[in-house]
């Protein structure tokens, strides 16, 4: 038992804090947000080039041999700066769905490029009822000839804007909210039939509402088993919410020592406002918020790929229920103490809020998790 | 970074294990498992078998008689133990004072008292709060006159937990009264049998004698007692502190806790179903789990340190923190859970070990005296508010 870093990922730490330095000062992220990307190609090319799209991947799928640990210490960086680069769909959810499913040809066709910087993904499971049930899939999935046709809606689709392929969660058999008739496709953004509205969300991302109106793809785009999804779906968000809460501490930590050297510098009745014990126990309630949400992250990532899929589920919605109370917290705090500032655009304090609150609506909220893990722990 | 236990550790591991079920008196282990009282002798035996076996000191190091665990031999030894039903080893001689003496103590004061305390033949307890003195450590004013070869002590202690089994006192006193609160304090052993203690016990919420005022009046003890320098009493008094509330976190117990809460709240009924299939209970529960967890990363991640070289400092305060909450916690929710049963009050099942037969189930009678003690733990080692405030100025530099 070790839970220290190796001497490779601290190396592996090192160069990500360097990316989040040079890159993403915060008027610099402002900048990146206002393209029309939202995300800068170049950089994107760096993470390829360091290593960091496939590090994650297997050395026979044509990565390097990390695994949740490597992904937990660059989204930690990345939560750090904000960064806007569409890692999390692409690499975590897009590769991670493709190497977990895919044929030997779907990983040379779509995950090798991916590993070089060359292809992105977005992943469509949500539809407007679906709130935080994966299996709550309606868009349909229909033979035609030797291959499918796909009609139905997604929504809230993140990096759909720049994806490369969609990867489409479809019914292919069974009633509405059945895991059982799922089906995964792999479907080119530009297909015909394909309606995108494109928008930002509220911390700065981009993605879409897709409608699919008789998109026909071949047989080969099915990822995986047909009318099997659910597993590699389920266990795919569980890696992304992992990643999430990585991303999540890394917001957290920045947010807690931008908050602490405010309280330091401001004054009111002629002290600084952090000589005031309502004030210090707060902040020392924020750090401790951010030491278990680092806990926690650090135990699910160890837990993740774990043989049990009760040990795997509970650690995901264990650290999700931990950063949606602490990220709350420290977020709600950061704004309090920096009062009126706090909800401005111009200082970073509202834009870490801003992540750290989509973050915990993403792949379900603190209550679905808590509720999620109280099933699972309770049964035993 | 591994979780897993490596070959070595999971042999320790098992040799822990087989200890313990060969080791532990099966009447002890009935007593821990069912809630019961545990008296000095029950920890006296059990403590001297660890000493025998050179377990007892398990956070010492070699060179001091310990048996130098890694601190993953620690977790180890600590949750196994907690999983076997063994009482928790009595903090005052091993955690606090033994490592005050062979810090600052000199080669004759570490020969005399340390083997008394690695084989749990004498009982320590803790004269630091006074009646005046409670988070305010420091303006302490029990006083020690020198005269000769000895310094006459007079004042009083409180809050003395156990003070009514021990044999010795360790004491912070005040050897100059006029120099600055923190730097005119020493820190006396003191024998109990000397004339002049005497020892008054304060009964507690929930009718246990667990704690005592200790009255010291013309106290004499010999200037060999003092260790460390006179006047520099509250370098070993914050260093005592310090170790205090890396225990204090209290994980493993807390993790039994939780086990016991989640079986109960499978016996109790509601509505001609088990509590614990009542979603909103159920989520108490998890949430608790949840922070407990937390809890036991962060303490892992602490000693992952430790094994490189680090040392625990201020922030081992916010164990402390999280750790006195969640105790507290557990018993709220496990006197939620028993209910209107949580009422009847049975002094001679719960003090004395009698044979009454209990009121509904045998946890239930437990619940409530367990809760109302356990308010303690926020408020002993420093109450979490002084915690916050070690965290706020030694970590956040407010």
């Amino acid at each position: 038992m070790d839970l220290s870093l190796s001497d490779e990922q601290k190396q592996l730490q090192d160069a990500a804090e360097r990316f989040v330095r040079d890159k993403y000062a915060f008027e610099n992220r402002r900048k990146i947000a206002a393209t029309e990307k939202g995300w800068l190609p170049e950089n994107w090319a760096q993470m390829a080039e360091l290593g960091w799209l496939g590090m994650a991947f297997s050395e026979e799928d044509g990565g390097y041999g990390g695994g949740p640990i490597e992904t937990m210490i660059v989204m930690e960086q990345f939560g750090k700066g904000l960064v806007l680069e569409p890692f999390l769909p692409t690499v975590v959810l897009g590769g991670g769905m493709i190497a977990k499913a895919g044929s030997k040809a779907q990983k040379e066709a779509l995950l090798a490029p991916m590993i070089e910087g060359k292809k992105q993904f977005a992943f469509a499971w949500l539809e407007r009822q679906s709130r935080y049930n994966l299996a709550d899939v309606s868009l349909k999935a229909t033979k035609e000839g030797n291959g499918w046709s796909l009609s139905g809606h997604k929504g809230v689709v993140y990096n759909a804007p720049s994806a490369d392929n969609i990867i489409v969660l479809a019914r292919t058999s069974g009633s509405a909210r059945e895991e059982k008739g799922l089906t995964l496709f792999v479907v080119d953004a530009k297909a015909k039939g394909i309606t995108r509205r494109d928008y930002p969300t509220q911390d700065s991302l981009r993605a879409s509402e897709l409608t699919f109106d008789k998109v026909s793809v071949g047989a080969d785009a099915v990822l995986g088993k047909v009318d099997d999804a659910f597993g590699v779906v389920e266990d795919a968000v569980d890696h992304a919410i992992v990643a999430l809460c990585a991303e999540a501490t890394g917001c957290m930590d920045a947010i807690n020592a931008a908050t602490l050297e405010y309280i330091k510098t401001r004054k009111q009745f002629g002290v600084p406002i952090g000589k005031f014990q309502v004030l210090q126990h707060r902040m020392v309630d924020c750090f401790t918020n951010a030491q278990e949400a680092r806990s926690m992250t650090l135990m699910a990532s160890l837990k993740i790929d774990d043989k049990d899929s009760v040990v795997r589920r509970k650690a995901a919605s264990g650290a999700k229920v931990q950063i949606g109370k602490s990220g709350k917290f420290c977020g709600q705090s950061a704004v309090q103490m920096h009062g009126g500032m706090g909800v401005t655009d111009e200082l970073s304090v509202s834009h870490y809020f801003k992540r750290l609150t989509m973050i915990d609506l993403m792949f379900g909220n603190q209550q679905h998790h808590l509720t999620r893990y109280s099933n699972l722990a309770m049964a035993a | 970074m591994d979780l897993a236990f490596t070959p070595e550790e999971q042999k320790f591991a098992d040799d822990v294990r087989a200890f313990v079920r060969a080791n532990l008196p099966a009447d002890i282990r009935d007593k821990v498992k069912n809630g019961k009282h545990l008296i000095r002798d029950d920890y006296m035996r059990w403590q001297q078998v660890l000493g025998k076996q050179g377990w007892l000191v398990y956070t010492w190091p070699k060179k001091h008689g310990g048996p130098g665990f890694t601190p993953a031999q620690r977790y180890i030894f600590e949750n196994i133990c907690a999983e076997e039903y063994a009482p928790g080893i009595i903090p005052f001689g091993t955690k606090m004072v033994g490592p005050v003496i062979y810090t600052f103590g000199t080669e004759e004061q570490k020969a005399k008292y340390l083997p008394g305390v690695r084989e749990s033949t004498v009982w320590w307890c803790q004269g630091y709060s006074e009646p005046g003195s409670g988070s305010d450590l420091a303006s302490l004013r029990t006083k020690a006159e020198k005269q000769g070869d000895h310094y006459i002590v007079n004042g009083s202690k409180t809050w003395t937990t156990m003070g009514h089994w021990a044999d010795w006192i360790f004491c912070l006193v005040r050897t100059d009264p006029k120099a600055k609160p923190q730097e005119g304090i020493s820190f006396l052993l003191i024998d109990m049998k000397t004339p002049g203690i005497t020892v008054k016990p304060i009964i507690m919420a929930d009718g246990g004698h667990e704690v005592n005022e200790v009255f010291l009046d013309n106290v004499k003890v010999p200037v060999a007692n003092l260790v460390g320098k006179e006047n520099d009493g509250w370098t070993c008094a914050k260093f005592l502190l310090a170790n205090e509330r890396l225990s204090i976190a209290a994980v493993p117990q807390s993790k039994r806790g939780v086990e016991a809460l989640k079986d109960i709240a499978r016996s109790e009924q509601e509505n001609g179903k088990p509590l614990i299939e009542n979603q909103s209970f159920a989520e108490k529960i998890a949430d608790l789990e949840i922070q407990l967890t937390a809890l036991e990363y962060t303490e892992l991640r602490v000693l992952s340190a430790m094994a490189h070289g680090g040392q625990p400092g201020p922030e081992v305060s916010g164990l402390k923190v999280r750790g006195s909450e969640i105790q507290q916690r557990i018993t709220e929710l496990t006197m939620e859970a028993v209910g209107e049963y949580a009422a009847p009050y049975l002094p001679g099942l719960l003090w004395q070990g009698s044979n009454e037969e209990p009121v509904g189930p045998a946890y239930a009678h437990l619940a409530a005296p367990r809760y109302f003690n356990t308010r303690k733990t926020t408020i002993y080692g420093g109450s979490n508010e002084i915690q916050k405030g070690i965290i706020s100025k030694m970590v956040l530099g407010l």
